[in-house]
């Protein structure tokens, strides 16, 4: 640490946000791998069945006692996962628009990791903060950010060069011309109450003055609706709809360039939960203890990053338990829900909250 | 022909928030997860540990059985192989020089006799048609093996599958009246 001192400013902010970078996005690739996991146990929960409990690599005979549970709990299913999509042929059908083909699942990772870069995960540790990059214009970063996911999703429509495919990329713009105004529209209110774009302040905010989903109830339904849509879960999960268009916009698709859809789709659930927790539900403070502010302590700081894991796990479960409990929306349905019900009462509450604080 | 008028009278505004399915569906999902999670009630079965009952009258794979007495019922007629539909029955006879039948009032038993079971269809064709009743349709289900050639069952490992069957001892009396004959006057049982 000590020699940490005589490096300049920018080399110390280019090596710390390097080893940052790095960090989380370790943890959101073992997030989103662990995501899948809980995702298989939780359905096969609700559906009455046992789920992945049979992975059980060499070193697990010397884990004393845990050692099988963990097993029966599947936590080694992640690994033969990532293992079976490297080992699997890659291939490409004869008759796709190849370029674009191999594009489009690149196009979809890449915003969703992207999203991360703004998140406060945590207060500070050591003298550092806990965020990649301190915009101070975070959340237009991040609306301009995520909506180029579904560029990569109807990319893949149109290169795929078959029918369903094409269809998942059709509705998956119809889908994202239906929610993301009512998105953006969600967010302004909690702007109008915080005062600023940068989610630090408005993180900070909540911690004074207690978080927006008890303040912004509306604006919270509004937007978590629409972040399922953002993510192409279910109800939402038009371009996709296994049950009828077989895999939608990746039907095509196989091996790592498929998994790379997959890691874009909970990368998206991620940050998206991220976003949530810290719009809605007070980022990394925990109300009522010491966790509220910033603190020097390294632990404290450690903390923190826990508090905030925790909350985005909330969110996460949330995502994967109301996949197994509600059909999907037709089309048009989505697209009435977000323009005439949404859009008119997002409307409503920005014009409320700009009345509230006026006066 | 009565005729029922279905409701369908518009959704209350209260039904077209989708609140009530969203919290239907919420106590159904979390009543199942729960169910499964701290009582057990899976209703899947970990299947090679686990297993089902197989019912009486299954069709399994189809087995050669011995007789009461551990004898070979078969007397390579041949009948098995000509009905077999999908061709999965050889059997070679004895021949004229052949090894004589190791029951005692049978001429013949085959000197080989293998089925394909990566032919075999259990139809039960055979057992239908076998006038010996020395063939089968048991139990098992799950015939796995590393070869094609190690899927071909010979004689020597269908007896040992099929085990003994003594329920239908079809020429026990007959045997016996036929030995009863050498001594006169024949007594009866």
């Amino acid at each position: 640490m000590e020699s940490l001192q005589y490096l300049s400013p920018t080399t110390q902010f280019v090596l710390f946000s390097a080893l940052k970078i790095l960090v989380v996005f370790g943890v959101v690739m073992t997030g989103v791998a662990y995501a899948v996991l809980v995702e298989r146990k939780v359905s096969a929960w609700i559906q009455d069945r046992v789920g992945p409990n049979r992975t059980s690599p060499f070193f697990v005979d010397y884990i004393p006692v845990i050692g099988p549970f963990l097993v029966r709990l599947g936590i080694f299913q992640p690994m033969a996962d990532g293992l079976k999509f490297m080992l699997k042929e890659d291939f490409t059908p004869n008759y796709v628009r190849k370029v674009y083909f191999w594009l489009a699942p690149a196009i979809t990772v890449v915003p969703a990791l992207m999203t991360v870069a703004v998140i406060p995960f945590g207060s500070t540790l050591g003298s550092e903060k806990m965020v990649i990059a301190d915009l101070n214009v975070g959340i237009l970063y991040t609306f301009g950010i995520v909506s180029l996911g579904v560029y990569g999703i109807v990319l893949a429509g149109y290169a795929s060069n078959s029918k369903y495919p094409f269809l998942g990329g059709i509705r998956s713009s119809a889908q994202m011309i239906s929610y993301e105004i009512a998105m953006g529209l969600s967010v302004v209110p909690i702007f109008l109450l915080s005062e600023s774009l940068n989610l630090g302040d408005i993180v900070k905010y909540q911690a004074d003055h207690g978080w927006m989903i008890l303040k912004q109830p509306v604006a919270f339904v509004i937007f978590l609706i629409a972040a399922f849509a953002e993510t192409n879960r279910l109800p939402f999960d038009l371009p996709e709809s296994e049950t009828e268009l077989v895999g939608g916009y990746h039907t095509e698709y196989s091996s790592m360039k498929f998994a790379l859809f997959f890691l874009g789709e909970y990368a998206n659930m991620i940050a998206s939960s991220a976003m949530m927790v810290t719009l809605f539900c007070g980022g990394w403070t925990l109300p009522g203890t010491l966790l509220s502010t910033p603190s020097a302590s390294f632990l404290v700081g450690l903390l923190h990053i826990g508090v905030f894991l925790a909350k985005m796990a909330v969110f996460m479960v949330v995502f994967i338990w109301v996949r197994w409990m509600l059909p999907r929306f037709r089309y048009d349905q989505l697209m009435d829900i977000g323009w005439r019900r949404f859009i008119p009462v997002a409307l409503a509450n920005i014009l409320l909250t700009a009345v509230v604080v006026a006066l | 022909m009565s005729t029922k008028v279905v409701d369908r009278s518009p959704l209350t505004f209260y039904e077209r928030t989708y609140l009530p399915a969203i919290l239907g569906g919420l106590k159904v999902t979390a009543k199942h997860f729960a169910d499964t999670v701290f009582k057990g009630k899976s209703v899947t079965m970990q299947y090679p540990e686990e297993r089902w009952v197989v019912p009486e009258g299954y069709r399994g794979a189809p087995y050669l059985v011995k007789d009461q007495d551990g004898a070979t019922k078969c007397v390579s007629c041949q009948l098995c192989e000509f009905v077999c539909p999908p061709k999965a029955i050889r059997i070679t006879p004895p021949g004229a020089e052949g090894q004589p039948a190791d029951r005692r009032n049978a001429e013949k038993m085959p000197k080989e006799f293998e089925i394909n079971m990566l032919r075999c269809i259990f139809c039960g064709m055979c057992q239908e048609v076998c006038p010996e009743e020395a063939i089968f349709l048991q139990k098992d289900y799950s015939l796995t093996g590393e070869s094609r050639t190690e899927m071909v069952f010979n004689k020597e490992k269908l007896l040992k599958l099929g085990g003994t069957h003594a329920g239908i001892q079809k020429w026990k009396h007959k045997l016996e009246e036929a030995e009863a004959q050498e001594t006169f006057p024949v007594q009866t049982r």
